[in-house]
């Protein structure tokens, strides 16, 4: 059985969009990986200065795309191809917001994730999302 | 001034406009948007479709003052991968309601029939006199 290195992926991929967002490596357990999202002014989506929409959308595109590697026990080409975000409260401006993604079926070569975005708990959550991946290849 | 949010400006977006006057967004391919090399990053292409909605609804809402936007759904499908060459991205407003919008936008990089994503998004509004 070999394993899914998120730390190892994510020096990998520094040079492009998720290294300029700094996102770096938090938390896994069965079934979950969490990522995080340093706040940064830079990124905020109004005045107010919260982060906004987008990256907290490439936060979750990579961590449910994390637990499917994770899951799978290996990174593979995989495409997603439907992201829905649920908005389920503004994220405080100052703060980091941490992302949770599971992989919790792989049906073919669809894998199915759902994910939660929160800043201090987990039982406040930023947002809720429901994805899937297209994996590329065959013989999963 | 462009209107745009900070997030913006950061991946590098510019606002046009089309020959209506309807905001077009457009990202040029760059570091700071790339995924896996040669591929724009799935998210990048969601953030330029959050905003493309985001500057549709405020244009058609521009002739009232205060009124407010909060996206509270966002769904992206993805059709084809983006490739090393710019990115546009349009919103048309479906219904425009008293507290509730309904979004589409599209981006796409050769040819606006052939998007590369496409996004629907549902706002909650807040209008000045409607508390």
């Amino acid at each position: 059985m070999t394993t899914f290195d998120p730390v190892r992926f994510l020096r990998f991929s520094a040079g492009g969009h998720n290294g300029r967002l700094g996102l770096a490596y938090r938390a896994q357990g069965p079934g979950w990986i969490e990522l995080e999202l340093p706040y940064d002014p830079r990124l905020a989506g109004d005045d107010n200065g919260a982060p906004a929409p987008g990256a907290i959308f490439t936060l979750m595109d990579m961590t449910t795309s994390m637990s499917v590697w994770a899951h799978r026990g290996r990174f593979a080409l995989q495409v997603t191809l439907d992201l829905r975000v649920d908005h389920v409260r503004r994220p405080v401006a100052g703060e980091a917001v941490i992302g949770r993604g599971e992989c919790y079926a792989i049906a073919g070569q669809v894998a199915f994730v759902r994910g939660t975005a929160y800043q201090l708990s987990l039982d406040d959550p930023v947002a809720h999302v429901a994805a899937t991946f297209m994996l590329m290849e065959r013989g999963a | 001034m462009s209107g745009l949010p900070p997030y913006a400006e950061w991946l590098g977006i510019t606002l046009d406009r089309d020959a209506d006057g309807a905001p077009v967004l457009v990202m040029p391919f760059g570091e700071v948007v790339l995924g896996r090399p040669g591929f724009l990053h799935g998210g990048a292409i969601a953030g330029l479709l959050d905003m493309a909605a985001a500057a549709a609804l405020r244009h058609a809402l521009a002739a009232e003052d205060g009124a407010r936007i909060e996206p509270i759904t966002v769904t992206v499908d993805y059709q084809r991968g983006g490739r090393d060459k710019p990115t546009r991205a349009a919103g048309t407003v479906t219904r425009l309601g008293r507290r509730v919008a309904n979004v589409e936008a599209v981006a796409w990089q050769d040819d606006r029939a052939q998007p590369i994503a496409s996004a629907r998004v549902n706002y909650l509004l807040s209008r000045a006199g409607s508390a």
